[in-house]
Protein backbone atom coordinates (compact mmCIF):
# COMPACT_ATOMS: atom_id res chain seq x y z
CA UNK A 1 0.00 0.00 0.00
CA UNK A 2 1.21 3.20 -1.02
CA UNK A 3 0.98 5.39 2.58
CA UNK A 4 1.24 8.70 0.70
CA UNK A 5 -1.75 9.62 -0.72
CA UNK A 6 -2.06 11.53 -4.34
CA UNK A 7 -4.14 14.58 -2.72
CA UNK A 8 -5.48 16.38 -6.39
CA UNK A 9 -8.66 15.70 -8.19
CA UNK A 10 -9.85 17.61 -11.62
CA UNK A 11 -5.92 16.68 -13.13
CA UNK A 12 -4.23 18.78 -10.41
CA UNK A 13 -7.03 21.63 -10.61
CA UNK A 14 -8.25 20.97 -7.12
CA UNK A 15 -5.68 20.28 -4.07
CA UNK A 16 -6.64 18.83 -0.66
CA UNK A 17 -5.08 19.54 2.52
CA UNK A 18 -5.24 15.73 3.56
CA UNK A 19 -6.59 12.88 2.81
CA UNK A 20 -9.77 13.48 5.10
CA UNK A 21 -10.29 16.06 3.49
CA UNK A 22 -9.92 14.81 -0.29
CA UNK A 23 -12.71 12.36 1.10
CA UNK A 24 -15.51 14.78 2.38
CA UNK A 25 -14.66 16.79 -1.20
CA UNK A 26 -15.27 13.74 -3.49
CA UNK A 27 -18.72 13.46 -1.29
CA UNK A 28 -19.81 16.40 -1.89
CA UNK A 29 -18.83 15.85 -6.09
CA UNK A 30 -20.25 12.46 -6.01
CA UNK A 31 -23.36 13.87 -4.24
CA UNK A 32 -23.81 16.91 -6.54
CA UNK A 33 -23.58 14.61 -9.72
CA UNK A 34 -26.21 12.59 -8.42
CA UNK A 35 -28.74 15.24 -7.44
CA UNK A 36 -27.60 16.49 -11.16
CA UNK A 37 -28.72 13.12 -12.15
CA UNK A 38 -31.79 12.77 -9.85
CA UNK A 39 -33.32 16.67 -11.21
CA UNK A 40 -32.71 15.80 -14.68
CA UNK A 41 -34.33 12.14 -14.16
CA UNK A 42 -37.62 14.04 -12.92
CA UNK A 43 -37.81 16.82 -15.09
CA UNK A 44 -36.75 15.46 -18.29
CA UNK A 45 -35.91 18.54 -20.33
CA UNK A 46 -38.11 18.31 -23.50
CA UNK A 47 -34.80 19.51 -25.94
CA UNK A 48 -33.39 16.17 -24.51
CA UNK A 49 -35.49 13.75 -25.01
CA UNK A 50 -35.04 13.89 -28.96
CA UNK A 51 -31.87 12.18 -30.80
CA UNK A 52 -29.80 15.17 -32.15
CA UNK A 53 -29.73 14.32 -35.60
CA UNK A 54 -32.20 11.14 -37.16
CA UNK A 55 -30.34 8.11 -39.11
CA UNK A 56 -31.59 9.67 -41.90
CA UNK A 57 -30.09 12.97 -42.16
CA UNK A 58 -29.59 14.45 -45.46
CA UNK A 59 -26.13 15.91 -46.88
CA UNK A 60 -22.60 15.45 -46.91
CA UNK A 61 -22.38 16.63 -42.93
CA UNK A 62 -25.61 14.47 -42.10
CA UNK A 63 -23.88 11.06 -43.47
CA UNK A 64 -20.40 11.92 -41.89
CA UNK A 65 -22.07 12.83 -38.67
CA UNK A 66 -24.07 9.84 -39.15
CA UNK A 67 -20.51 8.09 -39.24
CA UNK A 68 -18.69 9.48 -36.59
CA UNK A 69 -21.35 9.42 -34.08
CA UNK A 70 -23.41 5.97 -35.16
CA UNK A 71 -22.92 4.67 -31.39
CA UNK A 72 -24.51 8.02 -29.82
CA UNK A 73 -27.51 9.37 -32.29
CA UNK A 74 -30.02 6.56 -31.00
CA UNK A 75 -29.84 7.58 -28.13
CA UNK A 76 -31.41 10.56 -26.54
CA UNK A 77 -28.99 12.91 -25.52
CA UNK A 78 -30.43 12.49 -21.74
CA UNK A 79 -29.43 9.47 -21.61
CA UNK A 80 -26.13 9.98 -22.65
CA UNK A 81 -25.70 12.62 -20.08
CA UNK A 82 -26.86 9.84 -17.65
CA UNK A 83 -24.00 7.69 -19.06
CA UNK A 84 -21.23 9.85 -18.93
CA UNK A 85 -22.20 11.18 -15.21
CA UNK A 86 -22.15 7.67 -13.86
CA UNK A 87 -19.08 7.03 -15.90
CA UNK A 88 -17.53 10.09 -13.84
CA UNK A 89 -18.86 8.86 -10.91
CA UNK A 90 -17.23 5.44 -11.13
CA UNK A 91 -13.99 7.27 -11.81
CA UNK A 92 -13.82 8.92 -8.78
CA UNK A 93 -15.17 6.02 -6.60
CA UNK A 94 -12.43 4.24 -7.80
CA UNK A 95 -9.83 6.11 -7.86
CA UNK A 96 -10.40 8.13 -4.55
CA UNK A 97 -12.29 5.79 -2.45
CA UNK A 98 -10.42 2.49 -3.87
CA UNK A 99 -7.59 4.32 -3.93
CA UNK A 100 -6.37 3.50 -7.47
CA UNK A 101 -4.99 6.68 -7.41
CA UNK A 102 -2.12 5.52 -5.05
CA UNK A 103 -1.67 2.25 -7.29
CA UNK A 104 1.04 1.57 -9.48
CA UNK A 105 0.44 1.88 -12.61
CA UNK A 106 0.46 -1.65 -13.50
CA UNK A 107 -2.22 -2.66 -11.56
CA UNK A 108 -4.46 0.51 -12.22
CA UNK A 109 -4.05 -0.97 -16.04
CA UNK A 110 -4.85 -4.88 -15.29
CA UNK A 111 -7.95 -3.47 -13.67
CA UNK A 112 -9.61 -0.69 -15.56
CA UNK A 113 -8.54 -1.83 -18.89
CA UNK A 114 -9.71 -6.06 -18.62
CA UNK A 115 -13.07 -4.73 -17.92
CA UNK A 116 -13.52 -2.12 -19.85
CA UNK A 117 -12.59 -3.83 -23.10
CA UNK A 118 -14.83 -6.86 -22.65
CA UNK A 119 -18.03 -4.95 -21.13
CA UNK A 120 -17.41 -2.64 -24.00
CA UNK A 121 -17.41 -5.55 -26.53
CA UNK A 122 -19.84 -7.79 -24.74
CA UNK A 123 -22.65 -4.49 -24.21
CA UNK A 124 -21.69 -3.71 -28.30
CA UNK A 125 -22.67 -7.21 -29.15
CA UNK A 126 -25.85 -7.45 -26.98
CA UNK A 127 -27.11 -4.40 -27.98
CA UNK A 128 -26.80 -4.55 -31.55
CA UNK A 129 -28.45 -8.34 -31.69
CA UNK A 130 -31.25 -6.59 -29.09
CA UNK A 131 -32.19 -3.85 -31.78
CA UNK A 132 -31.81 -6.55 -34.53
CA UNK A 133 -34.32 -8.40 -32.68
CA UNK A 134 -36.71 -5.37 -32.34
CA UNK A 135 -36.45 -4.94 -36.02
CA UNK A 136 -37.93 -8.29 -36.42
CA UNK A 137 -40.77 -8.11 -34.27
CA UNK A 138 -41.78 -4.87 -36.14
CA UNK A 139 -41.29 -6.19 -39.52
CA UNK A 140 -44.40 -8.67 -39.08
CA UNK A 141 -43.41 -12.32 -37.85
CA UNK A 142 -44.49 -11.90 -34.76
CA UNK A 143 -48.09 -11.08 -33.79
CA UNK A 144 -48.32 -9.12 -30.37
CA UNK A 145 -52.23 -8.67 -29.77
CA UNK A 146 -54.80 -11.42 -30.47
CA UNK B 1 6.75 -18.24 -1.27
CA UNK B 2 10.19 -16.86 -0.83
CA UNK B 3 11.44 -20.24 -1.07
CA UNK B 4 12.05 -20.18 -4.72
CA UNK B 5 15.59 -20.34 -6.40
CA UNK B 6 16.29 -16.62 -7.09
CA UNK B 7 19.29 -15.84 -9.52
CA UNK B 8 21.39 -12.66 -9.65
CA UNK B 9 19.78 -9.64 -9.28
CA UNK B 10 16.05 -9.61 -10.42
CA UNK B 11 15.14 -11.94 -7.55
CA UNK B 12 11.92 -12.94 -6.83
CA UNK B 13 10.29 -10.51 -8.94
CA UNK B 14 7.50 -13.20 -9.78
CA UNK B 15 6.90 -14.44 -6.08
CA UNK B 16 5.99 -10.65 -4.86
CA UNK B 17 9.23 -10.43 -3.53
CA UNK B 18 9.85 -7.69 -0.83
CA UNK B 19 12.30 -5.64 -2.88
CA UNK B 20 10.82 -5.38 -6.06
CA UNK B 21 6.89 -5.52 -6.45
CA UNK B 22 5.95 -5.68 -9.69
CA UNK B 23 2.31 -4.43 -8.53
CA UNK B 24 3.26 -2.48 -5.33
CA UNK B 25 0.50 -4.63 -3.34
CA UNK B 26 0.33 -7.73 -1.43
CA UNK B 27 -1.08 -10.53 -2.27
CA UNK B 28 -4.42 -10.33 -0.61
CA UNK B 29 -5.15 -6.92 -2.01
CA UNK B 30 -4.55 -7.87 -5.23
CA UNK B 31 -6.38 -10.97 -5.28
CA UNK B 32 -9.24 -8.59 -4.02
CA UNK B 33 -9.07 -5.91 -6.57
CA UNK B 34 -8.76 -9.68 -9.12
CA UNK B 35 -12.32 -10.94 -7.73
CA UNK B 36 -13.42 -7.59 -7.90
CA UNK B 37 -12.92 -7.35 -11.86
CA UNK B 38 -14.75 -10.63 -12.40
CA UNK B 39 -17.75 -10.02 -10.38
CA UNK B 40 -17.56 -6.67 -11.80
CA UNK B 41 -17.83 -8.92 -15.43
CA UNK B 42 -21.07 -10.73 -13.59
CA UNK B 43 -23.01 -7.85 -12.97
CA UNK B 44 -22.06 -6.22 -16.54
CA UNK B 45 -23.34 -9.59 -17.87
CA UNK B 46 -26.75 -8.91 -16.04
CA UNK B 47 -27.00 -5.63 -17.40
CA UNK B 48 -25.68 -5.83 -20.41
CA UNK B 49 -28.57 -8.96 -20.73
CA UNK B 50 -31.18 -6.22 -19.11
CA UNK B 51 -29.99 -3.64 -22.14
CA UNK B 52 -30.47 -6.43 -24.92
CA UNK B 53 -34.24 -7.14 -23.60
CA UNK B 54 -34.72 -3.34 -23.36
CA UNK B 55 -33.75 -2.65 -27.04
CA UNK B 56 -35.58 -5.85 -28.22
CA UNK B 57 -38.79 -4.57 -26.63
CA UNK B 58 -37.62 -0.43 -27.01
CA UNK B 59 -41.13 1.12 -27.80
CA UNK B 60 -43.06 -1.23 -24.90
CA UNK B 61 -40.68 -1.25 -21.78
CA UNK B 62 -41.93 0.33 -18.32
CA UNK B 63 -41.08 3.66 -17.81
CA UNK B 64 -38.93 3.62 -14.44
CA UNK B 65 -40.80 7.32 -13.55
CA UNK B 66 -43.93 5.45 -13.15
CA UNK B 67 -42.87 2.49 -11.28
CA UNK B 68 -41.01 3.56 -8.08
CA UNK B 69 -42.71 6.82 -7.19
CA UNK B 70 -43.38 5.90 -3.32
CA UNK B 71 -41.28 6.95 -0.31
CA UNK B 72 -42.06 5.32 2.58
CA UNK B 73 -44.45 7.38 5.41
CA UNK B 74 -45.58 9.47 2.67
CA UNK B 75 -48.72 9.36 0.28
CA UNK B 76 -48.50 10.51 -3.24
CA UNK B 77 -46.20 10.57 -6.56
CA UNK B 78 -42.23 11.44 -5.92
CA UNK B 79 -40.70 9.78 -8.46
CA UNK B 80 -36.83 8.80 -8.06
CA UNK B 81 -36.88 10.60 -4.61
CA UNK B 82 -36.77 7.48 -2.55
CA UNK B 83 -33.87 5.58 -5.06
CA UNK B 84 -31.94 9.13 -4.79
CA UNK B 85 -31.61 8.46 -1.04
CA UNK B 86 -30.71 5.09 -0.89
CA UNK B 87 -28.31 5.67 -3.48
CA UNK B 88 -26.82 8.80 -0.84
CA UNK B 89 -26.99 6.08 1.86
CA UNK B 90 -24.39 3.83 -0.26
CA UNK B 91 -22.49 6.65 -1.03
CA UNK B 92 -22.26 7.77 2.72
CA UNK B 93 -21.46 4.19 3.87
CA UNK B 94 -18.58 4.03 1.24
CA UNK B 95 -17.22 7.37 2.83
CA UNK B 96 -16.93 6.24 6.57
CA UNK B 97 -15.70 3.27 5.49
CA UNK B 98 -12.92 4.87 3.33
CA UNK B 99 -12.67 7.08 6.50
CA UNK B 100 -12.27 3.90 8.50
CA UNK B 101 -9.22 2.43 6.40
CA UNK B 102 -7.34 6.21 6.73
CA UNK B 103 -7.57 5.72 10.32
CA UNK B 104 -6.81 2.20 9.82
CA UNK B 105 -3.74 3.84 8.20
CA UNK B 106 -2.91 5.87 11.30
CA UNK B 107 -3.38 2.93 13.60
CA UNK B 108 -6.18 5.02 15.56
CA UNK B 109 -8.16 1.64 16.77
CA UNK B 110 -10.69 3.92 18.41
CA UNK B 111 -11.73 5.95 14.87
CA UNK B 112 -11.63 2.84 13.40
CA UNK B 113 -14.11 1.05 15.43
CA UNK B 114 -16.58 3.92 14.73
CA UNK B 115 -16.31 4.70 10.75
CA UNK B 116 -16.91 1.15 10.88
CA UNK B 117 -19.77 1.04 12.58
CA UNK B 118 -21.57 4.00 10.77
CA UNK B 119 -20.39 1.87 7.70
CA UNK B 120 -22.34 -1.31 9.31
CA UNK B 121 -25.40 1.31 9.76
CA UNK B 122 -25.48 2.61 6.27
CA UNK B 123 -25.14 -1.33 4.71
CA UNK B 124 -28.39 -2.17 7.13
CA UNK B 125 -30.43 0.75 6.02
CA UNK B 126 -29.88 0.43 2.61
CA UNK B 127 -30.70 -3.26 2.61
CA UNK B 128 -33.81 -2.28 4.55
CA UNK B 129 -35.06 0.40 1.70
CA UNK B 130 -34.34 -2.57 -0.46
CA UNK B 131 -36.45 -4.72 1.30
CA UNK B 132 -39.20 -1.55 1.38
CA UNK B 133 -38.59 -1.16 -2.13
CA UNK B 134 -39.46 -4.80 -2.92
CA UNK B 135 -42.37 -4.97 -1.07
CA UNK B 136 -43.85 -2.17 -2.73
CA UNK B 137 -43.01 -3.58 -6.46
CA UNK B 138 -44.72 -6.65 -5.19
CA UNK B 139 -47.88 -5.34 -3.66
CA UNK B 140 -48.35 -2.79 -7.03
CA UNK B 141 -50.46 -0.08 -7.29
CA UNK B 142 -52.92 -0.02 -9.54
CA UNK B 143 -53.63 -3.35 -10.87
CA UNK B 144 -53.81 -4.15 -14.63
CA UNK B 145 -55.41 -6.51 -17.10
CA UNK B 146 -53.23 -9.07 -18.97
CA UNK B 147 -54.56 -9.91 -22.06
CA UNK B 148 -54.02 -13.92 -23.66
CA UNK B 149 -51.37 -12.47 -25.56
CA UNK B 150 -49.40 -11.61 -22.49
CA UNK B 151 -50.03 -7.85 -23.11
CA UNK B 152 -50.55 -5.38 -19.96
CA UNK B 153 -53.50 -3.47 -20.28
CA UNK B 154 -53.55 -0.13 -17.69
CA UNK B 155 -56.33 2.35 -17.00
CA UNK B 156 -56.66 5.91 -16.81
CA UNK B 157 -59.09 8.78 -16.32
CA UNK B 158 -60.37 10.23 -19.05
CA UNK B 159 -60.52 13.45 -17.70
CA UNK B 160 -57.62 14.02 -15.93
CA UNK B 161 -55.20 11.47 -17.38
CA UNK B 162 -54.45 9.87 -14.02
CA UNK B 163 -53.80 6.06 -13.62
CA UNK B 164 -57.00 4.65 -12.33
CA UNK B 165 -57.00 1.70 -9.86
CA UNK B 166 -59.01 -1.36 -10.62
CA UNK B 167 -59.64 -1.16 -6.92
CA UNK B 168 -61.83 2.22 -7.67
CA UNK B 169 -64.17 0.92 -10.83
CA UNK B 170 -64.17 -2.57 -10.45
CA UNK B 171 -67.48 -3.95 -9.96
CA UNK B 172 -68.10 -7.09 -7.19
CA UNK B 173 -69.89 -9.52 -8.48
CA UNK B 174 -70.55 -12.26 -5.84
CA UNK B 175 -69.71 -14.94 -8.45
CA UNK B 176 -69.33 -18.55 -7.87
CA UNK B 177 -65.65 -19.70 -8.14
CA UNK B 178 -65.51 -23.59 -8.44
CA UNK B 179 -62.28 -24.84 -6.95
CA UNK B 180 -59.61 -26.25 -8.81
CA UNK B 181 -59.08 -29.74 -7.25
CA UNK B 182 -56.52 -33.17 -7.48
CA UNK B 183 -59.08 -34.76 -8.91
CA UNK B 184 -59.71 -32.35 -11.75
CA UNK B 185 -56.47 -31.40 -13.23
CA UNK B 186 -54.06 -32.83 -15.40
CA UNK B 187 -51.17 -31.83 -13.52
CA UNK B 188 -52.33 -30.61 -10.23
CA UNK B 189 -50.28 -28.73 -8.16
CA UNK B 190 -52.56 -26.40 -5.89
CA UNK B 191 -54.68 -23.52 -6.29
CA UNK B 192 -52.93 -20.39 -6.82
CA UNK B 193 -53.60 -17.54 -4.58
CA UNK B 194 -56.47 -15.26 -6.32
CA UNK B 195 -56.66 -11.48 -6.90
CA UNK B 196 -58.67 -9.61 -5.36
CA UNK B 197 -60.80 -8.75 -8.29
CA UNK B 198 -61.93 -11.78 -11.69
CA UNK B 199 -61.44 -10.27 -15.17
CA UNK B 200 -65.52 -10.04 -15.24
CA UNK B 201 -65.66 -7.53 -12.54
CA UNK B 202 -62.97 -5.16 -13.88
CA UNK B 203 -64.60 -5.35 -17.47
CA UNK B 204 -68.47 -4.72 -16.08
CA UNK B 205 -66.93 -2.06 -13.86
CA UNK B 206 -65.33 -0.92 -16.67
CA UNK B 207 -68.35 -0.66 -18.99
CA UNK B 208 -69.95 1.16 -16.26
CA UNK B 209 -68.02 3.85 -16.24
CA UNK B 210 -67.71 6.31 -18.95
CA UNK B 211 -64.58 7.93 -17.34
CA UNK B 212 -62.04 5.28 -17.92
CA UNK B 213 -59.73 4.14 -20.74
CA UNK B 214 -57.16 1.52 -21.58
CA UNK B 215 -53.56 2.30 -21.88
CA UNK B 216 -51.33 -0.15 -23.47
CA UNK B 217 -47.55 -0.71 -23.13
CA UNK B 218 -46.83 0.61 -26.01
CA UNK B 219 -45.43 4.39 -26.25
CA UNK B 220 -45.93 7.03 -28.62
CA UNK B 221 -42.81 9.38 -30.82
CA UNK B 222 -42.94 11.65 -27.59
CA UNK B 223 -42.31 8.80 -25.16
CA UNK B 224 -45.79 8.57 -23.30
CA UNK B 225 -47.62 5.32 -22.81
CA UNK B 226 -50.40 5.66 -25.59
CA UNK B 227 -53.80 5.92 -24.45
CA UNK B 228 -56.94 3.89 -26.69
CA UNK B 229 -59.82 5.42 -26.90
CA UNK B 230 -63.47 3.66 -25.68
CA UNK B 231 -64.09 1.82 -28.55
CA UNK B 232 -60.39 0.11 -28.72
CA UNK B 233 -60.63 -0.11 -25.43
CA UNK B 234 -63.31 -2.42 -25.03
CA UNK B 235 -62.23 -4.19 -28.08
CA UNK B 236 -58.72 -4.79 -26.91
CA UNK B 237 -60.72 -5.69 -23.05
CA UNK B 238 -62.06 -8.89 -25.15
CA UNK B 239 -58.59 -10.97 -25.05
CA UNK B 240 -59.02 -10.01 -21.54
CA UNK B 241 -57.11 -13.68 -19.60
CA UNK B 242 -55.67 -12.24 -15.88
CA UNK B 243 -56.56 -9.40 -13.63
CA UNK B 244 -52.78 -9.01 -12.44
CA UNK B 245 -51.50 -6.93 -9.05
CA UNK B 246 -48.58 -5.92 -8.20
CA UNK B 247 -45.14 -8.15 -9.92
CA UNK B 248 -43.68 -11.31 -9.68
CA UNK B 249 -41.34 -13.53 -11.90
CA UNK B 250 -44.75 -14.92 -14.58
CA UNK B 251 -46.96 -11.81 -13.92
CA UNK B 252 -46.22 -7.46 -13.73
CA UNK B 253 -48.84 -4.91 -13.62
CA UNK B 254 -46.07 -2.34 -14.93
CA UNK B 255 -45.23 -3.86 -18.24
CA UNK B 256 -43.09 -5.86 -19.86
CA UNK B 257 -42.91 -9.04 -17.20
CA UNK B 258 -38.51 -9.11 -18.23
CA UNK B 259 -38.80 -5.93 -16.73
CA UNK B 260 -39.38 -7.46 -12.97
CA UNK B 261 -37.16 -10.24 -13.63
CA UNK B 262 -34.49 -8.18 -14.35
CA UNK B 263 -35.63 -5.83 -11.27
CA UNK B 264 -35.47 -8.85 -9.22
CA UNK B 265 -32.65 -10.32 -10.17
CA UNK B 266 -30.52 -7.40 -10.60
CA UNK B 267 -31.04 -5.61 -7.40
CA UNK B 268 -31.27 -8.66 -5.76
CA UNK B 269 -28.34 -9.83 -6.78
CA UNK B 270 -26.89 -6.28 -5.87
CA UNK B 271 -28.31 -6.70 -2.46
CA UNK B 272 -26.87 -10.37 -1.61
CA UNK B 273 -23.62 -8.52 -2.50
CA UNK B 274 -24.16 -5.48 0.09
CA UNK B 275 -25.68 -8.30 2.85
CA UNK B 276 -22.51 -10.37 2.59
CA UNK B 277 -20.71 -7.09 2.56
CA UNK B 278 -22.62 -6.17 5.77
CA UNK B 279 -21.67 -9.78 7.25
CA UNK B 280 -17.70 -9.39 6.38
CA UNK B 281 -17.73 -5.83 7.65
CA UNK B 282 -19.47 -7.07 10.97
CA UNK B 283 -16.85 -9.90 11.31
CA UNK B 284 -13.92 -7.27 10.77
CA UNK B 285 -15.25 -5.08 13.02
CA UNK B 286 -15.40 -7.05 15.89
CA UNK B 287 -11.69 -7.97 14.40
CA UNK B 288 -10.61 -4.63 15.21
CA UNK B 289 -12.49 -4.24 18.09
CA UNK B 290 -10.71 -6.98 20.16
CA UNK B 291 -7.34 -5.64 18.80
CA UNK B 292 -6.29 -8.80 16.07
CA UNK B 293 -5.17 -5.65 13.36
CA UNK B 294 -3.48 -3.83 16.46
CA UNK B 295 -1.52 -6.97 17.21
CA UNK B 296 -0.66 -7.22 13.54
CA UNK B 297 0.55 -3.76 13.41
CA UNK B 298 -1.16 -2.98 9.61
CA UNK B 299 -4.80 -2.77 9.33
CA UNK B 300 -4.86 -4.09 5.77
CA UNK B 301 -7.73 -6.08 6.21
CA UNK B 302 -9.78 -2.73 6.70
CA UNK B 303 -8.89 -1.67 3.34
CA UNK B 304 -9.48 -5.10 1.43
CA UNK B 305 -13.24 -5.58 3.06
CA UNK B 306 -13.18 -1.76 2.09
CA UNK B 307 -12.46 -2.40 -1.41
CA UNK B 308 -15.18 -4.98 -1.83
CA UNK B 309 -17.35 -2.50 0.17
CA UNK B 310 -17.10 0.50 -2.74
CA UNK B 311 -17.34 -2.36 -5.14
CA UNK B 312 -20.66 -2.76 -4.28
CA UNK B 313 -21.70 0.89 -4.37
CA UNK B 314 -19.81 1.18 -7.85
CA UNK B 315 -22.12 -1.54 -9.01
CA UNK B 316 -25.03 0.32 -7.65
CA UNK B 317 -24.29 3.90 -9.33
CA UNK B 318 -24.79 1.84 -12.21
CA UNK B 319 -27.55 -0.28 -11.74
CA UNK B 320 -29.06 3.17 -10.66
CA UNK B 321 -28.60 4.68 -13.76
CA UNK B 322 -29.66 1.42 -16.03
CA UNK B 323 -32.59 0.66 -13.89
CA UNK B 324 -34.29 4.26 -13.13
CA UNK B 325 -32.86 6.73 -15.04
CA UNK B 326 -32.44 5.62 -18.39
Amino acid sequence: MAHEHKLAIFRGRLKFKDNIQKIWGVLIFLSLVTLVEVVLGIYKPPILMKPLISAFEPGLAGSTMNFLLSPFIYLKPLNLIFIVLTIVKAYYIAWDFMHLRDEKKGLRRAIVWTPVFLISYLVFILLTEGSYIYDIYHSGFVKWNF
Amino acid sequence: MDTTVTTGTAESVWSGGSKNKPLGASYGKMMMWFFIVSDALTFSGFIAAYGFSRFKFADSWPIADEVFTHVPLFHGNYPMIYVAIMTFILIMSSVTMVLAVDAGHKLQKNRVIWYMFFTVIGGIIFLSSQAWEWATFIKGDFGAIETKGGRILQFVKADTGERAAIRDFATPLHEERVDHTNNKGVWFFGESTLPTYSVNEVVTGFKADSNILVRVENVNEDGHKIVLTRDESLKRLAGSKYVVEGANLIHNEYGSRLFADFFFFITGFHGFHVFSGVLINIIIFFNVIIGTYERRGHYEMVEKVGLYWHFVDLVWVFVFTFFYLV
